[in-house]
């Protein structure tokens, strides 16, 4: 099946055979990431604007570094620098970079949607690399990539997303793709933050930490902010961490050979105990890794190239 | 001034309870029961056949923009639009820059009106000063102004002791309070309706609750103080709830729905569209239907547009940064026709009481008739033809609307106002 999209602006658009597709051409960039060389020449004479209009290190070097290894130009544009400070429109913003003959624009923006209307003014591919509290498709992607290696399918294993779900791309992203590929996904955390409209994404959602973590292979952490204290979703940071911070003896309820996940940044002795997130059930590094090999993919499949004209070693998913 | 005679229409006068193939007639710009041959023979006439003649409709929330804005509106192009839409009385909402607070803005107000408008354009003044919530504005002096109610539209009074002192005071007046009901802290930063679609877009919702919690308040406030508060837009089946718990007690409430709210839910906003963005947001399928229940039992008083117009530069942006508020006027009587007649089987006659004889009432206006006597402000319109609503072709000065393309079936002929004809075959002739 030829890949045929130009943009990628959510993962609830996408079918499973089509984020199966981005992993095996993820995984055929992976290995390249390893040897003495590691540049191909994919992208050799694109340019990719990155065009970061909300503040972000880890996305922001990994699209950096992801399109550097498939040797396209890379400009990065951040808010502060950008024309949007002088009351530029987004419209007008991104005209200009199309203008500027870019081949592609990767967009971080804190308002939902902002991808979608851009991948409609534009005729260039638009990669949405976070859109307010919408979705973060390729961190729902480097996810489930490394929930594949470590688990092979995820047809019916058992994932817990815990943490603040309300105000997270990276929930949202996560759960379409989970619930495409068959997995069990629970999200917990505190009421406020997990709202019951979730269930109808086709997901369960508990404010019981302990049995929902029982037996779960998969437990996805996401940042507390303490913004949200003052807005009123939960009263101290100290009780959140009291109710449902991980901590050894919370992820021994966990599945034996259950892996800890966290899309950072991390707030150490938070979200999570120190010692688990350095620990050696903790894929977070891995998950930093697989998101340069995600991220060359879905730049490479959006500018036109195929799965099978990346690499000719076999694919171990 | 010329007589006019206009022959064979399908009368429908709530307000005189007329309902029949009639001729209706117009000397100085008024109502009279008969010509005289003689008469009849200098008389400009127009020929209705197959269309239906109804009161000239009234709009008792729209959003003209001058002073201050006319880069969305004018009060030329905005009573343009009415008149295209079959309205002749409008009444404009004071959230303008600056804001109609005070008598020199209503002046101001009612020159441009005298000046460019086509139909009838009444201004509104503010509760508050600068519409900031704090002090009460100078209803005594808005009122020799001409203002014909007061109203905070866009800042609901969150105080409940000003919101009780300006319910005492206009009471003094005999001026409706007109309250757009959204609890602020309730809502802060929201874009559109809480619950499931706002949670898979990752938009910040506006929950119901919000304005189910005013429209709560405003009934207490408004049967402590025997004041009359018109509660504006009304979107969520529980408001409705209340309002019509309420109306059984006898509380002098009133209240409308806007066409949008009676024909879209948010389904609408898949794809971030801004021009299904205003606020109250749309709201969910059981909501609407308890709209048109409300307007059926008459717990809900009439139908008004809250037209709001915005340039297309300022609505062409991320869903967050838009402005809220879509253009009324020009579609108001084909979409209220569709949802109403022909999905939810009300007679042709509720429809148009609901936006003739009802706003009217509400603010004591002398309009909504074809009474003998009365002034004479006419919509003819044919309620089967079929046409496409451009929207950038329209009469206002922005096109900021969710119907731009789509068709609609019940069409505006001519509008007449004290027996001027301003609008005929898609053209302004005022």
């Amino acid at each position: 099946m030829p890949w045929t999209r130009q943009h990628l602006l959510t993962l609830e658009e996408l079918s499973l055979a089509e984020i199966n597709q981005i992993h095996a051409t993820a995984a055929a960039f992976k290995r390249t990431l390893t040897r003495s060389v590691k540049k191909v020449p994919a992208l050799r004479g694109k340019t990719i604007v990155n065009l970061f209009l909300e503040p972000s290190t880890r996305t922001r070097m990994a699209f950096d570094m992801a399109a550097k290894r498939l040797s396209a130009d890379v400009i990065s544009l951040d808010g502060s620098s950008s024309s949007t400070t002088k009351g530029e429109t987004l419209r007008d913003t991104a005209q200009n970079i199309q203008a500027l003959q870019a081949d592609m624009i990767v967009l971080r923006h804190s308002a939902a949607g902002a991808p979608l209307y851009l991948s409609r003014i534009l005729h260039i591919p638009v990669i949405n690399a976070g859109d307010g509290a919408h979705e973060h498709p390729t961190q729902g992607l480097l996810d489930t990539f490394t929930m594949k290696e470590h688990l092979g399918k995820l047809k019916g294993r058992k994932v817990v997303i815990l943490g603040d779900i309300l105000f997270s791309r990276v929930a949202r992203s996560n759960i379409h793709a989970l619930t495409k590929m068959g997995a069990a996904v629970t999200l917990v955390g505190p009421s406020t933050l997990v709202p019951h409209w979730f269930t109808d994404l086709g997901v369960q959602v508990s404010h019981d930490l302990k049995s929902a973590l029982a037996d779960a292979e998969v437990v996805m952490l996401l940042r507390i902010q303490h913004e949200r204290q003052a807005s009123g979703h939960f009263p101290s940071l100290g009780e959140y961490t009291g109710m449902f911070g991980l901590n050894k003896t919370r992820a021994s309820w966990l599945n034996p050979k259950a892996i800890i996940m966290h899309p950072g940044p991390i707030n150490r002795g938070v979200e999570i105990d120190s010692e688990l997130a350095d620990g050696e059930r903790s894929v977070i590094l891995e998950q930093v890794t697989n998101g340069i090999a995600i991220r060359m993919a879905v730049l490479y499949l959006c500018s036109g190239g195929q799965p099978e004209n990346v690499y000719s070693g076999s694919d171990p998913n | 001034m010329p007589t006019l005679w206009i022959r064979s229409a399908r009368v429908i006068d709530p307000a005189s309870k007329r309902n029949g193939v009639d001729d209706l007639f117009v000397v100085h710009g008024k109502f009279v029961p008969s010509l005289s041959a003689a008469a009849k023979k200098e008389a400009q006439v127009i020929d209705a056949k197959g269309l239906v003649a109804c009161p000239g409709l009234v709009d008792i929330h729209v959003h003209f923009r001058e002073p201050g804005q006319t880069h969305k509106e004018t009060i030329g192009t905005g009573a343009r639009a009415a008149a295209a839409g079959g309205f002749t009385t409008v009444v404009c909402m004071p959230n303008t820059a600056p804001v109609a607070d005070n008598a020199g803005t209503i002046q101001f107000i009612n020159d441009a009106a005298r000046r460019d408008a086509v139909v009838k354009v009444l201004p509104t003044g503010c509760i508050t000063v600068g519409m900031k919530g704090a002090a009460l504005a100078p209803f005594g002096s808005l009122k020799r102004a001409g203002v014909v109610a007061l109203t905070d539209d866009g800042e609901c009074v969150q105080s409940n002791e000003i919101m009780r002192r300006a319910c005492e005071y206009a009471k003094m007046f005999g001026l409706p309070i007109m309250d757009h009901c959204q609890d602020a802290a309730l809502t802060q930063g929201s874009v559109m309706n809480e619950g499931t679609i706002s949670t898979r877009l990752g938009l910040r919702g506006w929950p119901h609750a919000a304005e189910d919690i005013i429209v709560a308040r405003n009934v207490i406030l408004s049967e402590y103080t025997g004041a009359h508060i018109h509660m504006q837009h009304i979107s969520s089946r529980y408001s409705v709830g209340i309002i019509r718990r309420a109306k059984t007690r006898g509380v002098k409430i009133t209240a409308e729905a806007t066409p949008h709210h009676l024909a879209l839910t948010e389904d609408a906003l898949g794809t971030y569209d801004t021009n299904f963005k205003m606020n109250p947001p749309l709201r969910t399928e059981a909501d609407r239907r308890a709209l048109i229940a409300g307007l059926r039992d008459g717990t809900l008083d009439c139908i008004s547009t809250d037209h709001a117009p915005h340039t297309d530069y300022e609505k062409d942006k991320e869903f967050d940064y838009a402005p809220n508020g879509i253009l009324g006027l020009e579609t108001s009587l084909a979409v209220s026709l569709d949802v109403l007649v022909r999905r939810s089987k009300f007679q042709l006659s509720q429809v148009i009481d609901l936006m003739t004889r009802q706003p009217s009432r509400i603010l004591g206006l002398p309009a909504g008739t074809l009474a003998t006597g009365a002034a004479a402000d006419v919509c003819l319109f044919d309620p089967n033809e079929s046409w496409i609503y451009d929207a950038k072709a329209g009469f206002s000065k922005s096109s900021n609307s969710p119907w731009h393309g789509a068709k609609l079936t019940g069409r505006v002929k001519t509008t007449i106002v004290d027996g001027r004809v301003v609008f005929a075959d898609g053209k302004i002739v005022a």
